[in-house]
């Protein structure tokens, strides 16, 4: 009960932060939608070449979007707790009572807040490009945002904790992720791939989470590839909050 | 029963292979209501001992109490006992500043309606009144540094640390907060346990110095014993008549631990306290009929207690936050700026 309280005050406290700064939604947002507008109707076209009828072509175009924006709208989080650290927020918080999980999840349950309210957003801009999907479908694939973001931005606050250093954390966090976005298929189906590059990419998590969403945006909802996505959600997020929990309980972070 | 209370504090860095011996057995005790001086020079250990005390950081060995809650088995106890006010504050510029105030009194689970109350009470306490609205970051240096210390007190402690209060302040705003500091003590009975690294602030502000250097203690008095152990006041004189025999004469006065001519043909005097000897010297010359001509005394300062005891000057050092200590767990990790 009393973490719980916890949890909420650091929460309200970080939200009301961000919301006195809308910039965030802007410029959170400005990437995925430039992505939607600029590069949408030609990934379109070049996938409706290969046969694949257009409001398909969205349906597989805007899950990869949705896992782009989040990879990179949580993972980089942790830049916000080393300001943080740097301030000395964070140690005048861990001398009072505060439980010091909290002082992680109030932080992560705002980030995650934030990331569903742009990935709606854009869900709902791609609606008049032409987008066309199930809405349980998206329900599911919002749900598996949530999950997957609460996972790397609890990864981001423990690494930064770590390293306590911009300089690491960006290089760290870029070399990382940019690997793991190629080979989840984000940009193009990995069905395009050479067998060799297919089997690689059938070893990344990301992989499972972008095939289910694509399944999800089609309507299926109750099917095996979806529930292995997630699956494969729930266990990133379960382990990286475990991790995050516990960097933020050793007494020197 | 003493309100801190360390035993063979200790606190070891593993760097790399090697370990370094930051903090080698502190014993200290202060009594409710001192206001306290803790001081040191770069890397004495003075920052990890507070650390230590602000269960920022545990202890390799020893134990403390604080307000009567022991610091190994019980932190969050001594947590919601102490304040802490570290140098840099630890404010969000992005926040507001009765927002501040109020998740600090709600983080110590004051109700709402109180806490609401103490944060009007606070802001007026610490003449920040009509600024709860403001952000952070548009403070001056003076109000926001007496925005760090009302989040100190938000809960009303036993106890409050503060490290380095008056650090990067212009003249004005120091005083003013040697006043707030006084005032709390008076008003509230709260003890106060601050570093600086200004000796005329320790002079002026503090009942009892504590002197750290290489990890121990080295020396714990009043400013005035200190003074009077470890320095002496120098008194420089003309005199009418033959300087040689007025050196003979005042170097076997009691009292005076030293007097010897000067380059110029001046006498200079070495007394423990000035105060008492000035007197005898004047008498013990004029009864011998020599004339003052000149008189100038140099009164003794924390600065020559301090070089005394360390050998190393105290000075206002922006690179002294830093530890020197290359930590691998960034278990020492001061904000540095």
């Amino acid at each position: 009960m009393s973490l719980l309280v916890d949890i909420l005050l650091v929460f309200q406290r970080h939200l009301r932060i961000s919301l006195r700064n809308p910039l965030w939604i802007v410029i959170g947002i400005s990437q995925p939608v430039a992505f939607l507008v600029l590069y949408g109707p030609l990934m379109t076209s070049t996938l409706s070449i290969t046969g694949v009828a257009p409001e398909r072509a969205w349906q597989t175009y805007v899950p990869g979007v949705l896992v782009q924006l989040c990879l990179f709208g949580s993972a980089f989080v942790g830049f916000g707790v080393i300001a943080e650290w740097r301030g000395g927020v964070i140690e005048r918080l861990r001398v009072t009572p505060v439980s010091r999980v909290a002082l992680l999840l109030g932080r992560v349950l705002r980030d995650v807040a934030l990331l569903v309210v742009q990935a709606v957003l854009l869900v709902v801009v791609a609606l008049p490009l032409g987008l066309r999907a199930s809405v349980p479908g998206v329900l599911v694939a919002l749900g598996v945002v949530t999950l997957l973001s609460l996972g790397l931005a609890s990864l981001s606050c423990a690494l930064a904790l770590t390293v306590k250093s911009e300089d690491t954390l960006g290089p760290t966090l870029n070399t990382g992720l940019m690997p793991l976005l190629l080979l989840s298929g984000v940009l193009l189906p990995m069905s395009f791939a050479p067998r060799w590059l297919d089997l690689v990419s059938r070893l990344t998590p990301f992989r499972y989470i972008v095939d289910g969403m694509r399944s999800a945006f089609q309507g299926e909802v109750f099917s095996a590839t979806v529930l292995s996505t997630v699956l494969v959600a729930l266990s990133i997020s379960v382990l990286s909050v475990l991790l995050g929990v516990r960097t933020y309980l050793r007494q020197s972070a | 029963m003493s309100i801190i209370e360390a035993n063979e504090l200790t606190r070891t860095f593993r760097s790399g292979r090697q370990s370094v011996a930051a903090v080698r057995g502190v014993n200290l005790r202060v009594e409710a209501g001192e206001i306290v001086g803790f001081l040191g020079p770069n890397g004495a250990g003075k920052t990890t001992t507070l650390r230590m005390l602000t269960t920022l950081l545990r202890p390799t060995s020893g134990t403390a109490r604080i307000a009567g809650a022991d610091l190994a088995t019980a932190p969050r106890e001594v947590r919601r006992r102490i304040g802490y006010v570290a140098q840099y504050g630890g404010t969000d510029p992005n926040a507001l500043v009765d927002e501040e105030l109020f998740l600090q009194a709600r983080l110590y689970r004051i109700p709402v309606a109180p806490a609401r109350r103490r944060v009007v009470e606070l802001l007026e306490q610490l003449d920040l009144g009509g600024l709860g609205k403001r952000l952070v970051g548009s403070l001056s240096g003076g109000q926001r540094r007496r925005l760090d210390i009302a989040l100190g007190l938000v809960h009303d402690p036993q106890v409050i640390f503060l490290d380095e209060p008056t650090a990067g302040l212009d003249p004005h705003s120091r005083n003013n907060l040697w006043e707030h500091t006084r005032r709390l003590r008076e008003d509230h009975g709260t003890t106060v346990f601050l570093t600086t690294h200004y000796l005329d602030e320790a002079d002026a502000l503090c009942d009892r110095i504590l002197v750290i250097d290489h990890g121990r203690i080295v020396a714990e008095d009043t400013p005035v014993n200190l003074k009077r152990q470890l320095a002496a006041d120098v008194l420089t004189m003309e005199v009418v008549g033959d300087p040689a025999a007025s050196q003979r004469l005042l170097a076997g006065l009691p009292g005076v631990r030293q007097a010897a001519v000067t380059s110029t043909g001046g006498i200079q005097v070495t007394l423990a306290d000035a105060e008492q000897g000035i007197t005898d010297v004047i008498t013990a010359l004029s009864g011998a009929g020599i004339g003052v001509r000149a008189l100038q005394l140099a009164r003794a300062s924390l600065d020559d207690v301090f070089l005394s005891l360390t050998g190393r000057e105290l000075r206002d050092d922006p690179q002294d936050q830093q530890s020197p200590i290359p930590t691998t767990e960034g278990a020492d990790h001061v904000p540095a700026r």
